[in-house]
């Protein structure tokens, strides 16, 4: 059976995980009424707003 | 390869995704708009525009083959005599999903699915907002010794409506109700017309004052 002649040294593990293993941080743009920050496409949770409208009631909010 | 897969499953057994989705669909158009998750909601939206579309044309042919699947009678009126003829002019698209953020508990992606021309109530919900913020402003503006005796009628003044209205068919207990009806009316007068008075009062700006004078007093 084929088998890893070398060890996986710590410098190319943290390479490949530096690649593969990435975070990336999320896009936010900001809420056209309250200017939270949001996730695109998203209904506002700070103040239930979406594309200009009351989606949701404040008292629905949380 | 997903080729010629048209089916999601949902995690769910045939019989069970179908209940769900037949409940999800009557609820739609009951309430015009549901929180559920998206994925669910992307099937639902599915089969939901395909029944609007067979209910403009209203027959008892079309009628059955809805009826397979809306085991609710004011419902299925309500599809083809109200949501339906709305839609006489749009050709697809019913409905719409506007995403919401995740569920905290399993961190799903929720949704509103909602049919496009949905109006929001406006006249209820601020009906209800006022109802609650008198109710919790009136006890306030009160002298402390008023307190405990308003809030005690309003607790029991819906319970009472609501067990009047059930058992009015029940001749013994009538009387019995009636004379607390008659009791409730003539507690909730005064209380209505107080409510009536700080309701104009609390607007924001005046809001703002009162704490102000009430602060300097204190």
């Amino acid at each position: 059976m084929a088998v890893p002649k070398y060890k996986t040294s710590k410098a190319r593990t943290r390479q490949r995980r530096s690649i593969n293993m990435k975070l990336s941080a999320p896009t936010l743009v900001e809420c056209g009424n309250c200017g939270n920050r949001v996730l695109l496409h998203r209904v506002c949770p700070k103040c239930g707003f979406y594309r200009g409208k009351q989606i949701l009631k404040p008292e629905e909010l949380a | 390869m997903r080729h010629r897969v048209a089916t999601k499953k949902l995690g769910m057994m045939t019989a069970h995704r179908k209940a769900v989705l037949r409940n999800m669909m009557i609820s739609l158009f009951k309430h015009e708009r549901i929180r559920t998750t998206k994925q669910k909601a992307k099937v639902l939206r599915s089969i939901a525009e395909k029944a609007i579309t067979r209910a403009k044309v209203d027959n008892l042919h079309n009628r059955r083959i809805i009826a397979k699947k809306i085991h609710d009678k004011p419902v299925l009126d309500k599809l083809f005599k109200v949501i339906a003829p709305r839609f006489a002019e749009r050709n697809g698209g019913y409905t719409r999903i506007l995403k919401l953020r995740q569920r905290i508990t399993d961190a799903a992606d929720m949704v509103f699915i909602e049919l496009v021309d949905r109006k929001e109530k406006a006249a209820k919900s601020k009906k209800k907002t006022v109802e609650k913020e008198t109710e919790k402003k009136a006890p306030a503006k009160e002298a402390a010794a008023k307190k405990p005796a308003v809030k005690s009628e309003a607790k029991k003044t819906p319970a009472k409506k609501s067990a009047g209205a059930k058992d009015v068919r029940t001749a013994s207990l009538k009387n019995e109700k009636t004379e607390e009806k008659t009791e409730e009316k003539a507690a909730k007068k005064p209380k209505e017309k107080t409510v009536e008075k700080t309701v104009v009062k609390d607007t924001p700006k005046t809001k703002a004052k009162k704490a102000a004078a009430e602060e300097k007093k204190a």
